[in-house]
């Protein structure tokens, strides 16, 4: 069970790293909508301070749903999905292991520039660990939301967009206590109860999200 | 009874623009949604028949088989 | 489904065959019902219902934004439930009617919103606030454009019909925890809405009012998903013989008046 698991994640991991092009556009894409902002704004220092968590937060949630198409779609094309959905092995399993191998690989390094912006915006250091943190535990929980609605919108005309209207109202709640465990943190009152949501919403988004992905799939490839 | 007189009615204590145009654009969607709905119907039928005619269904509902095999 | 079988159970109203000239029969009569309690509802809200003490006359928006708004959350669970239903027993009808309810929940939906802003630029002093309530509608209404346009993009019927029940299904799963994170997010404006409990006497009928325009949306619902629903089951159906002889029966008529 757990082998293949690791294969599958393994396999996407070294296909990740072939297309690393693919996973440097989505960063250079967080970074530059970041910058966008004093552009829009203004360079105001104390306004962009005040916006950065909300800022940094909206680029790697919109970085995040610009790469999920990808989740899918080569296997897709390949039929690489079919061959998984025929075998006698867990769905879940597999689906839980490309989302995983999805995450390390666009998540995760969105997480790792994310302080570099954080300084870009002003941001206060003592904010910098609570941001880290709520990207670790938000970001997983909009891979496996949005895996859900990368399966749906396998192989659709305009699919992108769809995926978009889709997945979106869906992560607002991320959004909401993601960016405000930053506010909170610097603000004073403590971040601990929006990191304890975040997480519980992780962990509902693992027990829930790979069951619909693989429903979803299944639906799609029919 | 509210209202002295109609007049006051239709003023509605000066919110009139808020009242009307929340009741206004409502009792629009409604009719609009009926109009719609109801029109649906009439299209499917036609839109159906067009269909039988061009897959060569005769009035029996018996199907040309060639043409309903593609 | 052989003819034996199908008299056995309740369930062969889920049969399309048997539904759809149900649904023809039942429709008007719940149109003119949605009508006459909208003429009741209107009128107690117009004449029965005094002014509210605090707000004047522009209370009375809630004699619609309160029903729509009810509405339009019952709309999206009812249309999960049958999504679920769809995908567990596998029948078609739950589908069709999951799909025939969203345009109706939308439409509610945004009704709720459009008076809700109108009803909050003479008391908040905005047409929009951030308001809990008014940001979970709104995200309700993306759900439902989401699931409309879901269903719509896909050409298939069988993987438009199962894929909107998954989504649908994730919706409605999300939509309590939307509503408590926006809830969370804003308590700026708690409070700012109105409390009708503030003065008994006036609650009464500006009660009675809300309550049976909310059955008017009720009986509007049923009849315009019901309408809705007959011309889905023609083209799915469209193989069969049932439709085959009512497409005989319509282009008769047809030939008829011509």
């Amino acid at each position: 069970m757990l082998s293949t698991f690791l294969a599958v994640l393994r396999r996407d991991l070294l296909l990740a790293w072939r297309g690393r092009a693919d996973v440097l556009v989505t960063l250079a894409f967080f970074i530059i909508v970041v910058c966008l902002f004093p552009f829009g704004v203004g360079a105001e220092p104390n306004l962009l301070r005040a916006i950065a968590p909300g800022v940094l937060w909206v680029a790697a949630l919109l970085a995040c749903l610009l790469s999920l198409h990808r989740l899918f779609a080569q296997d897709h094309v390949d039929g690489t999905l079919e061959q998984l959905l025929l075998s006698s092995e867990s769905a879940v399993l597999w689906v839980g292991a490309k989302v995983l191998a999805f995450w390390l690989s666009t998540g995760l390094p969105v997480v790792a520039v994310a302080p570099a912006l954080a300084l870009l915006l002003d941001l206060e250091q003592g904010g910098l660990p609570v941001l880290v943190l709520s990207l670790t535990l938000g970001t997983p929980t909009l891979a496996l939301l949005g895996a859900v609605g990368a399966a749906l919108t396998l192989g659709l005309r305009g699919g992108g967009m769809l995926l978009a209207l889709l997945v979106l109202p869906l992560f607002v709640p991320v959004l909401i206590f993601g960016a405000g465990a930053v506010e909170a943190e610097l603000s004073g009152t403590g971040a601990a109860a929006h990191l304890l949501l975040l997480g519980g919403g992780l962990a509902g988004a693992l027990a829930l999200a790979p069951w619909a992905c693989a429903a979803a799939l299944r639906i799609s490839t029919e | 009874m509210q209202w002295e007189s109609w007049s006051a009615f239709w003023e509605m204590g000066g919110a009139a623009g808020f009242v009307w145009g929340s009741y206004g654009v409502t009792f629009l969607l409604v009719a609009l949604e009926l109009v719609l709905v109801l029109r649906r119907r009439k299209e499917a039928v036609r839109k159906l028949l067009r269909w039988r005619r061009a897959i060569g269904k005769d009035r029996n509902g018996r199907t040309d088989a060639r043409m309903e095999s593609q | 489904m052989t003819p034996s079988d199908r008299g056995r159970s309740l369930f062969r109203f889920a049969a399309p065959q048997v539904f759809y000239p149900l649904a023809g029969r039942l429709a008007p009569w719940f149109a003119a019902l949605a009508a006459v309690l909208t003429l009741a509802g209107l009128w107690l809200g117009f004449f029965v219902a005094p002014t509210d003490a605090t707000q004047g006359e522009v209370y009375r928006v809630i004699f619609i934004h309160v029903p729509a708004a009810w509405m339009s959350m019952f709309i999206y669970l009812i249309m999960a439930f049958w999504a679920a239903v769809g995908l567990v027993m596998n029948t078609r009808l739950s589908f069709i009617m999951s799909q025939a309810l969203a345009p109706t929940g939308a439409m509610f939906c945004f009704v709720a919103l459009w008076t809700g802003a109108l009803w909050g630029k003479p008391t908040w002093g905005a047409y929009w606030v951030w308001d809990a309530r008014l940001t979970s509608q709104l995200l309700l209404l993306f759900l439902y454009l989401g699931f409309i346009a879901l269903t719509r993009a896909i050409e298939d019927p069988r993987r438009a019909d199962r894929a909107g029940a998954i989504i649908a299904l994730v919706g409605a799963v999300n939509v309590p925890i939307i509503y408590f994170s926006v809830q969370w997010w804003n308590t700026l404006h708690q409070g700012a809405s109105v409390s009708l409990t503030k003065a008994p006497s006036m609650a009464t009928t500006m009660l009675a009012g809300m309550l049976v325009m909310a059955l008017a949306a009720w009986a509007y619902t049923i009849a315009v998903v019901l309408w809705r629903v007959r011309p889905m089951i023609l083209e799915r159906e469209r193989h069969t013989e049932w439709v085959g002889a009512l497409l005989d029966q319509e282009s008769t008529e047809r030939g008829g008046r011509a």
